[in-house]
């Protein structure tokens, strides 16, 4: 039977279980030990594990990153943490350069267990360095995993993967996310990467919804059904891999596609996804796919300025109707 | 001794400069495995060059030509289970752990049969087997992994040591701050050995960095720091020996700046045009390889004939190296995906 926790407790659980699991497991970053991170996300690891397995790091990104890195290739299974996935920046070169490559281009000598994570996501005024969401560069870097769930059930069961997995992963939490309930069952449970999860079923639209926006997507889907529109809401959970089975399948079904992401547009996974969908699926269409995105320009700090960049309820809503009205 | 070194003139140069005289801890045996092992570089180097002009090797290759004394002293005092980092000029770090001038050769020829399937190529020459992390083509990236490794070693309790050899290019890069930080604050058991040849490309270290004395960086990290003649391998092996010894009896990184001078190109095919190359001789006259074999003959170490057998064998080794990457297969096309990402 299953309990009912927060995606917050979830990945406490995750590293708490995969830490007893394991003992190659660390985790670093800056305020993990004692604080258990800005967000509580490690709360009483340090208590359980001790300073050497769970590292208060100096702000030093790229090291935290890089050091994290080196300490994969040689037997340990560091979950590296950015306090913010803004500042993931700093340590660019040690992921994009270094992680997602020394395995292919040392010819397979090598394996990289690394997992960083990075709360992502907007909301509540934390302006233009608190506020991205950078999924779509990460995707981008062959050699990269990039995982995006938002509910317990799968935050934990990603997180137990990525952990026993043999390759960097960048792991995206949204920040507003962290108080989302959900069940999980009480045992050991993984799941694994490159399956999107069907939110809920319908047969007219099939909305692709990337972290926060799936709880977007219920609501309106919700409303929707009261008007007799049932709604495909599909959480791919994993960036890279991504399901293109799942989302083909439905659309299969209901011949309309709207992508939904909080992050801006341009460039981003959603035009991505739409492309590849295009290509293997023309005929499947009987009207133009739709992308509800962020707006392309920085965070502002501005209440009502940063309701009108990410996207609403609303926004899905309106997407849906004009997908459905073609 | 004599050198036939113009004293005067190099004091001037290079007032680093030691007399080379082996220490008492290193046999005979133990001063010719080195020699061996830095004549196999000045040969393995000496090769690609040519091969590069024949276009036998492809892409970028950077010459250890006249820096063999450091990466043989320093891996000289390191164990088989210890580790090291390398640059983007590592050729001469992977033969002093070690590493197979046959696969090395292939590597760089593209061959599958090279030690990352032709996937590297010379800028990640890398030698896992024998605790060589890889090269690195981006100036000193290669040091947040040095101190990774080191954190492994201090979780995991192994009694190892992580080199992380970089260049002093690498000093102005803010990762070199942020590693040499973070493992001075968990006193993690790794050496920093800074290979100070005094150039970045066209770049001179004095135009680089207002204070040229790297070594005295370390009290910025409350670690220590040393400087050492980087043409002499004895030199070199006792400073990086000390510093082993601090890092494994848990004591912490040292800042070892081995000082020589880059008196090649910075790549194979570089013209030099932005500096007086009239200006590089005197630094010829400290060429490693002429210094050690005159010391070894001068200091009845071995005779000339033992030394000419030396360099035979190496002249050897690297010729058949040559014939193995030429007979080598160049990767499949079924092989371009091979090693993105480890199953599972």
């Amino acid at each position: 039977m299953g309990r009912v926790i927060t995606v917050k407790q979830a990945l406490n659980e995750a590293m708490h279980e995969e830490m007893r699991r394991d003992e190659t497991v660390i985790v670093m970053g800056c305020d993990v030990g004692i604080r258990g991170n800005a967000f509580g996300v490690t709360r009483g690891l340090y208590e359980e594990f001790g300073a050497e397995r769970v590292r208060d790091t100096p702000i030093s990104e790229a090291a935290i990153v890089g050091v994290s890195l080196g300490a994969a290739i040689r037997g340990l299974r560091p979950v590296a943490e950015i306090l913010y996935s803004d500042w993931i920046t700093i340590g660019m070169d040690q992921i994009v350069n270094q992680a997602a490559k020394i395995r292919y281009m040392f010819g397979g000598a090598i394996e990289v267990p690394l997992v960083i994570r990075a709360p992502v996501g907007a909301g509540g005024g934390q302006a233009a360095q608190h506020s991205q969401s950078f999924e779509a560069w990460f995707s981008h870097v062959p050699g990269l995993q990039v995982v995006m769930p938002i509910t317990p059930y799968d935050t934990k069961g990603l997180l137990k993967t990525a952990i026993r997995g043999n390759n960097p992963v960048l792991f995206f939490e949204h920040k507003r996310g962290y108080e989302i309930q959900g069940e999980v069952p009480d045992g050991d449970y993984t799941i694994p990467f490159g399956q999107a999860d069907v939110k809920r079923e319908g047969k007219d639209v099939t909305v692709v919804a990337i972290s926060i926006m799936v709880h977007k997507a219920l609501a309106v889907a919700e409303e929707l059904s009261q008007e007799g529109i049932e709604c495909e809401v599909i959480d791919p959970r994993t960036i890279y891999p991504m399901d293109y089975d799942t989302i083909l399948a439905s659309l299969k079904k209901t011949n309309r596609l709207v992508v939904t992401h909080e992050s801006n547009r341009r460039n981003g996974i959603g035009g991505e996804i739409v492309s590849q969908v295009i290509e293997r699926g023309f005929d499947l269409f009987d009207a133009p796919p739709a992308i509800v995105a962020g707006l392309d320009v920085p965070m502002p700090y501005s209440r009502p300025l940063e309701e009108m960049v990410i996207p609403s309820e609303q926004k899905v809503k309106d997407a849906l109707y004009r997908v459905l009205d073609y | 001794m004599s050198e036939q070194i113009d004293s005067r003139e190099i004091a001037e140069l290079f007032p680093e400069l030691t007399p080379l005289e082996a220490p008492p801890d290193l046999s005979t045996e133990q001063q010719l495995e080195m020699f061996r092992k830095m004549v196999l570089i000045r040969e393995f180097e000496t090769s690609v060059a040519e091969l590069w002009k024949k276009n036998l090797i492809y892409g970028l290759a950077h010459s250890y030509v006249g820096s063999e004394a450091i990466a043989v002293g320093a891996c000289a005092a390191l164990r088989e289970g210890d580790y090291i980092t390398s640059t983007h000029r590592g050729h001469g770090h992977t033969i002093a752990k070690g590493g197979d001038v046959n696969k090395m050769m292939a590597e760089l020829m593209g061959k599958y049969t090279g030690y990352c399937h032709g996937k590297g190529g010379s800028m990640h020459i890398a030698a896992v087997d024998k605790g060589m992390l890889g090269a690195t083509g981006i100036v000193g990236s290669g040091m947040p992994i040095a101190v990774g490794s080191a954190l492994s070693a201090s979780v995991l309790r192994k009694d190892c040591v992580t080199v992380c050899f970089h260049g002093d290019g690498a000093t102005n890069q803010g990762v070199w701050h942020e590693t040499i930080n973070m493992a001075a604050a968990w006193n993690l058991p790794v050496v920093f050995l800074c290979e100070n040849n005094q150039w970045a490309v066209s770049c001179p270290y004095e135009k680089a960095a207002k204070n040229t004395d790297i070594a005295l960086r370390a009290i910025g990290y409350g670690i220590p720091g040393v400087t050492v003649d980087g043409f002499n391998p004895f030199v070199v092996y006792d400073v990086v020996k000390e510093a082993v010894e601090r890092a494994k009896g848990g004591d912490g990184p040292t800042l070892v700046v081995a000082k020589n001078y880059r008196y090649v190109g910075h790549f194979v095919a570089d013209d030099q045009h932005y500096r007086d190359l009239q200006a590089l001789e005197p630094w010829m006259k400290l060429d490693p390889i002429l210094r050690m074999t005159r010391y070894l003959v001068e200091s009845g170490v071995a005779s000339e004939e033992e030394v000419e057998a030396i360099k035979a064998g190496a002249r050897k080794a690297i010729d058949d190296a040559i014939e193995f990457g030429k007979r080598s297969a160049e990767p499949a096309p079924d092989q371009l995906f091979e090693d993105l990402y480890a199953p599972g």
